[in-house]
């Protein structure tokens, strides 16, 4: 870290100072949790493209695979939905796994011609409906069961801190498969398909009521481990004793003791992930990753498998980012499939990337922390300012046109900021060394 | 009877929106190849820049609503198509200006132009979220139905009508004469020519005096009718959302690469492809069978492949079927 | 002395950092034929496009009929009347033989059938395959589009950068005589040539450039009588 970057952390963090002392510390403390998880977003985001010069639109399917693993971990029981069709349901997707593999092998170990083409898509007609058979009268099953309180097959019930690495790895799945397929492609092809897979993902969390209840939201999920509930603090009489001695509200003291918790288990996290980074970085593997980002051709010549360290850094970013939509998952304990757009949990963390300079991890941090404040802040004092900004006006359709239309401003600006910076500062806030 | 029962209902429920909807990707798709073949990147801001002359179309056809100009039993829409092409042009000729322009000039990587694009994105979707909201919007006036279902069914005694929406006609109507236009202006017209020149090799097309500038102005333009067209299209004959016109990209991006993108006959090929395989897979095929098959053996189950919710994984599938194994296209033999 | 028609004088320059002509002069005279040869990567391509405007000079200057024309983007000069046809991506593959003689008339506005003719008449299985993508040709077809695309322009001065490459003998002594045909017609041909001994005969003036500066310079019978030239560039 260098001055330019200490007075821009500095910066960064007076945002959030004067958010907390002139709207409310709630907002602010609410924002920052929020910014934190971003820079975490955007620190994978950024191992993908910062180190491997690869573009991912794909970011919100992992984030939304991230929180579905929260609602397998941690969801409660549904025994009665599970004993319907849970096992059925885990052989009809094995049995889909199984015919995906078999016609892979095919396709590997077949001599090409028309026999090969014949028995891969009979391999893959024919599973496809073996695995209808078999998935869908068990999924009618699992949803008939209560469906106004579950329809879903339940969790595990573990305390959700458990689907935060659980979620990474479903990320981290999920980016095997399509890296496998994709990676080889020209980089904007890589991009487009990106987009297809999240949108499939979000599809299926939408669609697939009996993994999460689809957009009937599946809600009352566990807090991870040691948060506690404002209820529980505010009945404890030693945590009223304790406000009572230096004359705080427990109502105030406990929300902000809660998120301050958060906060520090996601600083955590974020801390221990910039460090796992920075010796990466400067480990004979990161500097092999920017050789070959920076020159893929000789790179190759030097016999570097670049297919498989991008394979590996697409796999690692994809986890972190799963990683962090299971912690958001698990902190809002919901799980909301239509709030995962593609604008809002992919192109915004590229803009944090972007802006705070692409490849450097602290440029990433600072970006989450700066664009995701200036994202929230718009929901919380866009309407005031244009309430305030159009005061004078008489009331009628445009007036509220204007209040309405506010939180859109900031596609507007963030649109207009992502420009800026590729025009004008192309290496972002915290350039590269 | 029973087979040209089933026969009007394949017609009625798979080829007629199939071919609608089809026609929209094929002119939407057109855009993205035509900028794909001349400033060689992929467009992340087309979806909303089908929005954004979407929605001029739409204010156009509130005005003259307002003002009692009619052309029904033609929609509205149609006639405020021609001003809305003037102002998206302006409005990408501006962003060529100020943003694209600037990158071409020092050969950025195409990857960066993608980026760059959605940036643009951004711009554009907050726009249109500012000028027109983010409600659904239902601008379609005009005849209803050139054929009913009902009166199909008097009139020939079936039981299965074959309704064909007015939207219907409007839209194979408009993309035909839109193709038609397009591809008689690129394959005969000078500019055409050298707009096809420059996509072919950049390098030699400036040794021959063709002048780059202009090429990319005039393809900007074209886009800019190519969207207003396709966005215009698909909102009549569905709905107006700016989301779901973001979520087209995917389809339109498809049916671009399915015929080899730069290539813009592939494209229309491409964007009947993607359109007749949604709707075959997703469509539920228990009618059409229940009218040929013996009454014992009629299907009990919807006899749907997949819900519609997952109509992308179509697209999708396609997409990379053929990236992986025809990477220049269905309709190319490689080059 | 007066300034030859075309003359690139003194250039210096190359595509980065670093240069890749040392003060290499290349010239011709009005409807005369000029060779340049010398081995790969002398940087004969880099000087024909350093004369055409497609590479930043560091030194030197280009002058064309006694004006000087250092500045001038590849456009203006081929408004200018000079023509170029690359060694290599030199005719548009997608397009027909006749789309593309048309693109090699782009900047003319009066009628181009004459100028059609005279290319149909120079290479008349053109003709015969003017609807064809000139991407499906064979290696000296395209080589003929290539030069005719360039001809559509009725340049001046024409640079021929290898026009025989990858062309059997026999179409290449067909493609020779063209040449020369067209130099006869008034029209300055600067051209770089692999087949050294062929492209000299038929050289009023001829450049060997070695390493991107000029090694020998002289007419194109003293070169070949020239017993070092012979030795090293000629193989004997
Ligand atoms: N586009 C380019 N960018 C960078 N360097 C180049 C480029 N083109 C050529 N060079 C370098 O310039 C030098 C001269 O190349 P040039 O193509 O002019 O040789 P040449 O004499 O035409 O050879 P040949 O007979 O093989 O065509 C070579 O060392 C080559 O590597
Ligand atoms: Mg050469």
């Amino acid at each position: 870290m260098n001055t330019r970057a200490i007075y821009l952390f500095a910066g960064v963090g007076m945002l959030y100072v004067l958010t907390g002392l002139l709207l409310s510390w709630n907002v602010s403390l609410n924002i920052l949790i929020l910014g934190l998880l971003s820079a975490i977003m955007a620190l994978g985001v950024n191992m993908q493209w910062g180190y491997a010069g690869l573009f991912s639109t794909g970011i919100v399917g992992s984030i939304a695979l991230g929180g579905l693993a929260v609602v397998f971990i941690s969801g409660n029981p549904v025994p009665q939905a599970f004993a319907a069709g849970g096992w059925q349901v885990i052989f009809g997707l094995a049995v889909a796994v199984a015919g995906i593999a078999a016609a892979v092998a095919a396709w590997t170990y077949m001599a090409p011609g028309r026999l090969r083409n014949l028995a891969v898509a009979a391999i893959l007609i024919g599973g496809f409906f073996l695995y209808r058979a078999i998935f869908d009268p068990a999924v009618e099953r699992i949803e008939a069961f209560d469906p106004a309180t579950y329809g879903n097959v339940g969790g595990f019930g573990l305390n959700s801190i458990w689907a935060w690495p659980v979620g990474g790895l479903f990320a981290a799945v999920a980016a095997w498969a399509i890296g496998k397929i994709a990676l080889g492609l020209r980089e904007d092809y890589l991009a487009i398909a990106t987009l297809g897979i999240a949108e499939i993902v979000i599809t299926a969390i939408k669609s697939e009521d009996w993994m999460s209840r689809g957009v009937k939201n599946l809600v009352g999920l566990p807090r991870p481990w040691p948060v506690p509930y404002e209820v529980d603090m505010q009945a404890d009489p030693g945590f009223l004793a304790f406000c009572a001695n230096w004359g705080l509200n427990p109502t105030t003291t406990s929300t902000l003791a809660v998120k301050g918790i958060y906060i520090v288990m996601f600083a955590i996290v974020l801390g221990v992930l910039i460090w796992l980074l920075q010796r990466a970085l400067n480990s004979p593997w990161g500097r092999m990753m920017r050789a070959i980002r920076d020159n893929e051709v000789s790179a190759a010549a030097m016999g570097k498998d670049v297919k498989r360290q991008h394979l590996i850094i697409f796999i690692l970013g994809a986890a972190v980012v799963g990683m962090s939509g299971a912690m958001y998952v698990s902190m809002l304990g919901q799980l909301v499939p239509g709030e995962y757009t593609p604008l809002r949990f992919t192109f915004l963390i590229w803009i944090m990337v972007i802006v705070g300079g692409s490849g450097n991890n602290w440029g990433s941090v600072l970006g989450g922390l700066l664009v995701g404040w200036l994202w929230l802040i718009v929901d919380n004092a866009g309407p005031l300012v244009m309430s305030a900004a159009t005061a004078g006006m008489a009331d009628g359709a445009l007036k509220s046109h204007l209040v309405d239309v506010a939180p859109q401003l900031r596609l507007l600006t963030l649109g207009v900021a992502l420009l800026l910076v590729l025009r004008f500062s192309p290496r972002g806030l915290l350039p590269e060394k | 009877m029973d087979l040209l029962n089933a026969l009007v209902a394949f017609l009625n429920f798979v080829v007629i929106p199939a071919a609608s909807y089809g026609a929209q990707l094929a002119v939407g798709a057109l855009g993205v190849t035509l900028i794909f073949g001349i400033l060689r990147f992929s467009n992340f801001a087309w979806g909303d820049t089908m929005a954004f002359g979407t929605m001029v179309v739409i204010l156009f056809t509130w005005l003259f609503q307002s003002l009692g100009i009619s052309i029904a039993p033609l929609p509205t829409a149609l006639l405020a198509l021609p001003f809305s092409i003037v102002i998206t042009s302006a409005l990408l000729l501006g962003t060529d200006r100020v943003v694209y322009r600037f990158y071409r000039k020092q050969k950025a990587k195409p990857i960066i132009l993608v980026i760059v694009s959605a940036g643009v994105m951004f711009v554009m979707n907050g726009l249109v979220r500012i000028v027109i909201g983010t409600e659904e919007q239902n601008f379609a006036d005009g005849g209803r139905f050139l054929i009913s279902a009902g009166d199909f069914k008097a009139w020939t005694g079936l039981a299965e009508g074959l309704a064909i929406k007015g939207t219907t006609a409007v839209t194979m109507v408009t993309a035909l004469l839109t193709m038609s236009a397009l591809f008689w202006f690129l394959q005969k017209t000078r500019t055409g020519k050298s707009m096809r020149a420059f996509s072919d090799n950049e390098d030699l097309a400036l040794l021959s005096g063709i002048n780059p500038d202009r090429v990319v102005q005039v393809t900007w333009v074209i886009a800019a009718a190519l969207a207003v067209i396709a966005g215009t299209l698909y909102g009549l004959d569905k709905s107006f959302r700016p989301f779901i016109y973001f979520s087209l990209l995917l389809p339109i991006f498809a049916s671009a690469v399915v015929g080899g993108l730069g290539s813009p006959m592939g494209a229309v090929a491409g964007g009947f492809v993607v359109a007749f395989s949604e709707i075959v897979v997703t469509y539920a095929w228990k009618k059409v069978i229940t009218y040929i098959v013996p009454q014992t053996w009629a299907p009990d189950s919807l006899m749907q492949l997949l819900s519609t919710d997952y109509k992308f994984a179509v697209s999708f599938s396609i997409l990379i079927i053929v990236l992986l194994f025809m990477p220049n296209g269905l309709f190319n033999k490689g080059k | 002395m007066p300034d030859p028609f075309l003359i690139g004088e003194a250039m210096t320059g190359g595509y980065g950092a670093t240069d890749i002509l040392h003060d290499c002069t290349i010239a011709v005279e009005k409807g005369q034929i000029a060779v340049i040869v010398g081995p790969n990567g002398a940087g004969k391509s880099t000087a024909m496009k350093a004369v055409f405007g497609m590479l930043n000079l560091r030194g030197g200057r280009v002058r064309l009929n006694g004006e000087d024309i250092t500045k001038l983007s590849p456009q203006d000069r081929v408004a200018r009347g000079m023509a170029f046809v690359p060694q290599t991506h030199n005719i548009f593959t997608s397009m027909t033989v006749e789309e593309n003689l048309e693109m090699g008339a782009f900047l003319r506005r009066d009628d181009i059938k004459p100028a059609l003719e005279q290319v149909y008449h120079l290479f008349p299985i053109l003709k015969t395959k003017r609807t064809q993508p000139a991407g499906e040709l064979s290696g000296g077809q395209r080589q003929q589009v290539a030069v005719g695309r360039a001809l559509m322009t009725q340049p001046q001065v024409l640079m021929l950068d290898e026009p025989t490459a990858g062309v059997s003998p026999i179409v290449m002594d067909e493609l020779f005589d063209r040449i020369i045909e067209v130099a006869r017609s008034g029209i300055s041909i600067l051209m770089v040539e692999q087949n050294a001994r062929q492209a000299l005969n038929i050289a009023d003036k001829g450049y060997v450039l070695v390493q991107g500066a000029n090694r020998y310079t002289d007419t194109g019978a003293n070169l070949l009588a020239d017993p070092d030239v012979r030795r090293s560039f000629l193989g004997g």
